[in-house]
């Protein structure tokens, strides 16, 4: 996949290409916000990668630049503002999603991957599957080899996360985010012990497990 | 040299409102005074006129001779001097009538003949200005009837001394008064001038004076002050952020420092760099989190998020926050019990918020031994709403509640994870909410409760 990243700082920008070119993807990299803003225009991108605080424009009206102009190419804003308000006004602005720096590499691979892979636009599903697991969306009910599992609103819901980001890695942060709605880290991991509620009562009594824990990233869930 | 006074914005003011005021007292004076005046004027002229078409009538009915007994008749009183009459022959010399010439020396003004006349009255000579009117009769003769216009007069002169008295008075008054006010204001133009001269001569704490009337000079020093305690506040807030982040990141700093030194130096093998460079990994991790903490801190406490804040309803909000902690709860072995009140609508920013009542159940199980229970309580109480957290863990002693919220306190023992900002934050965000926060003692275990106002 093409990916744009605007970024002064050379470090940063380096170390960024260099994880996402392993990753397997190709990388433009402007310095610039007017340069970048440019080739974001002129040219075919998969997703943009774009700083806060850029010489020449700065990254938000870049963002609101290209909405305005119908650009629908999802964007990473990768910012060192990192504050709840910060996030708030950068998802606000027309970005998809919002990393602040620094970062964890595991991080930022796991969203890239998701935001790469996200459907265009929200197509309405009723049913969600991997494997032999469903989810009616509609009826809010969950079967896993035709038997009924038994889940809570939230646990619906983290499972409904997990299965449109089937075969992704998925961070506990992006869980938060994406299932709660919490742009604050809690003091103690929580996340962990609803995965494991969650894995309970889906993969408990299975002998091919769905729910796979990414050592020092996140979870998985795939159909092996 | 101008002097200060003419320069001041309020003596010109004060100016500019005396004759404002010199002009509307002249204004209806002046109206009255024409009014009255003028009023008399047509009734003089009315009578005149009168009279004079009464005599005509005579001279039409009795002829010359007939007129001549009327005017003799109306002025057989001597002592009345107020209505002249006068039947002058062609030679202007007198046949009847109270006058003993034809008056000389006297002006016309349109159809009006004015003169003077002196008489003898009680012994004293007086002169009486008179209007009249002059009609020539065939024979020819003049026939002149008057009325005397001192009384007019009089009150013409009345009403323009009062009109004077009331101009000068407006004018000494005013003057002198705008003078003497705007010596006031200025004076505490100056010692609000003078204190801010201070304040940017370094003296921060220096606070302009309020008096206790509460005008608008105390007003306005009101909002400056109100404006300077928060710089200030934000001042000291920046400065104990840096101070803070400086103190207490240096630590796991010089850690990792020291921990990447001694891998270098002492490490043998891939495995050893690995090992290390994990630990320092997480290291980093570790200020991060806190420098994050600090940041979130700093900035509610500084104010910063008030334009975030919408109207929130903080049992959704608490609610949300028992769902998300319920499974460690259960795992820990304990129990949470939420007891919400609907509608609990508060002006807030609802992530802090979260973010809050999060930290306070975070320490209500951290700090609660197993198989205890928690209970979470939002109430509407009237005008407030109330959010208790209470444990029955070890609680905090009454007299470390107020440190307990200082940053990066923390009064139990290091086994337990934190850096001693949970607190701290909560805190800053009722700060940011002007909610008060309440931390007391639920006999056993900690209550901390936070008093925001309904919206
Ligand atoms: N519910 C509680 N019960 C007993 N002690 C508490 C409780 N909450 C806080 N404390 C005490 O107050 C200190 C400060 O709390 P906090 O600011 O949340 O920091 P941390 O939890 O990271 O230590 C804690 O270290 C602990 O000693
Ligand atoms: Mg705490």
């Amino acid at each position: 996949m093409r990916i744009l990243v605007i970024e002064d700082d050379e470090q940063t920008a380096g170390y960024l290409r260099k994880g996402l070119k392993e990753a397997g993807h190709a990388v433009d990299w402007s310095k610039d916000g007017r340069d970048g803003l440019f080739m974001a225009t002129n040219e075919r991108y998969d997703l943009f990668i774009v700083d806060r605080m850029l010489p020449g424009i700065d990254g938000l009206s870049i963002v609101k630049v290209l909405r305005s102009e119908n650009v629908r190419t999802p964007i990473l804003i990768l910012s060192a503002l990192g504050q709840v308000d910060d996030r708030v006004r950068g998802l606000k602005s027309g970005a998809d999603d919002y990393l602040s720096k620094p970062y964890a590499f595991s991080e930022l691979t796991a969203r890239v991957e998701a935001l790469l892979r996200r459907t265009g636009g929200e197509s309405v599903e009723t049913r969600l599957s991997v494997a032999d697991l469903e989810l009616d969306l509609l009826k809010r009910t969950a079967t896993r080899a035709g038997q009924p599992i038994e889940l809570k609103p939230r646990e619906f819901r983290l499972l409904e996360y997990l299965m449109r980001h089937e075969g992704q890695v998925v961070t506990r942060t992006m869980l938060l985010e994406g299932v709660w709605d919490y742009h604050f880290d809690p003091q103690t991991n929580v996340i962990d012990v609803h995965m494991s509620r969650l894995r309970q009562k889906i993969d408990k009594g299975f002998d091919k497990p769905l729910i796979q824990t990414v050592r020092g990233a996140g979870y998985t869930l795939r159909a092996e | 040299m101008r002097s200060r006074l003419l320069q001041s914005s309020t003596f010109r003011l004060s100016l500019l409102y005396t004759v404002i005021f010199a002009v509307s007292v002249f204004g209806p004076f002046a109206f009255i005074y024409d009014e009255t005046v003028s009023s008399i004027d047509r009734e003089i002229n009315a009578a005149i006129d009168a009279e004079t078409r009464g005599l005509m009538t005579d001279l039409e009915r009795m002829g010359g001779a007939g007129l001549i007994d009327v005017v003799n008749e109306r002025t057989a009183d001597p002592a009345d001097l107020d209505a002249i009459y006068f039947l002058a022959d062609r030679d202007k010399r007198p046949l009847a009538g109270n006058l003993i010439e034809w008056p000389r020396n006297g002006v016309q003004e349109g159809r009006w003949y004015l003169f003077e006349i002196e008489a003898v009255e009680g012994g004293r000579e007086t002169s009486h200005h008179i209007r009249s009117r002059i009609e020539v009769i065939p024979g020819p003769y003049f026939l002149l009837v008057g009325r005397d216009i001192h009384e007019r007069d009089k009150v013409r002169n009345t009403v323009r001394r009062a009109v004077g008295w009331a101009l000068a008075l407006a004018l000494g008054l005013g003057i002198p008064g705008g003078v003497l006010m705007s010596r006031r204001v200025l004076g505490r133009v100056d010692r609000i001038a003078e204190t801010a001269r201070q304040i940017n001569e370094g003296d921060l704490s220096r606070r302009m004076d309020v008096g206790d009337s509460g005008d608008e000079f105390d007003r306005l020093s009101e909002s400056l002050n109100a404006m300077l305690d928060r710089i200030d506040r934000l001042m000291t807030g920046m400065r104990t952020v840096s101070d803070s982040v400086a103190h207490d990141l240096r630590s796991p700093l010089t850690h990792l420092r020291n921990r990447i030194e001694q891998a270098l130096r002492e490490a043998r093998d891939t495995d050893d760099y690995r090992k290390a460079l994990r630990a320092a990994l997480s290291d980093t991790d570790r200020v991060l989190t806190m420098f994050n903490a600090l940041m979130t801190v700093a900035r509610a406490e500084a104010d910063m998020g008030r334009q975030e804040m919408e109207r929130v309803d903080l049992g959704q909000v608490a609610a949300g926050v028992v769902e998300l902690y319920e499974p460690l709860v259960e795992e820990r072995g304990m129990e949470i019990a939420a007891s919400i009140a609907p509608d609990a609508m508060v002006r807030g920013h609802r992530q802090l918020l979260a973010q809050a009542i999060a930290n306070l159940v975070d320490n209500a199980i951290k700090y609660s031994p197993s198989g205890e229970r928690i209970a979470l309580t939002v109430a509407v109480e009237g005008a407030e709403i109330r959010l208790t957290v209470a444990d029955s863990g070890p609680g905090i002693a009454a007299d470390s509640r107020e440190q307990a919220l200082g940053r990066f306190v923390r009064l139990a023992g290091r086994e337990t994870p934190g850096y001693g900002l949970g607190l701290s934050l909560v805190a800053a965000v009722a700060q940011l909410h002007r909610a008060t926060l309440l931390l007391e003692d639920n006999t056993p275990g900690l209550r901390a409760v936070l008093v925001l106002t309904h919206a």
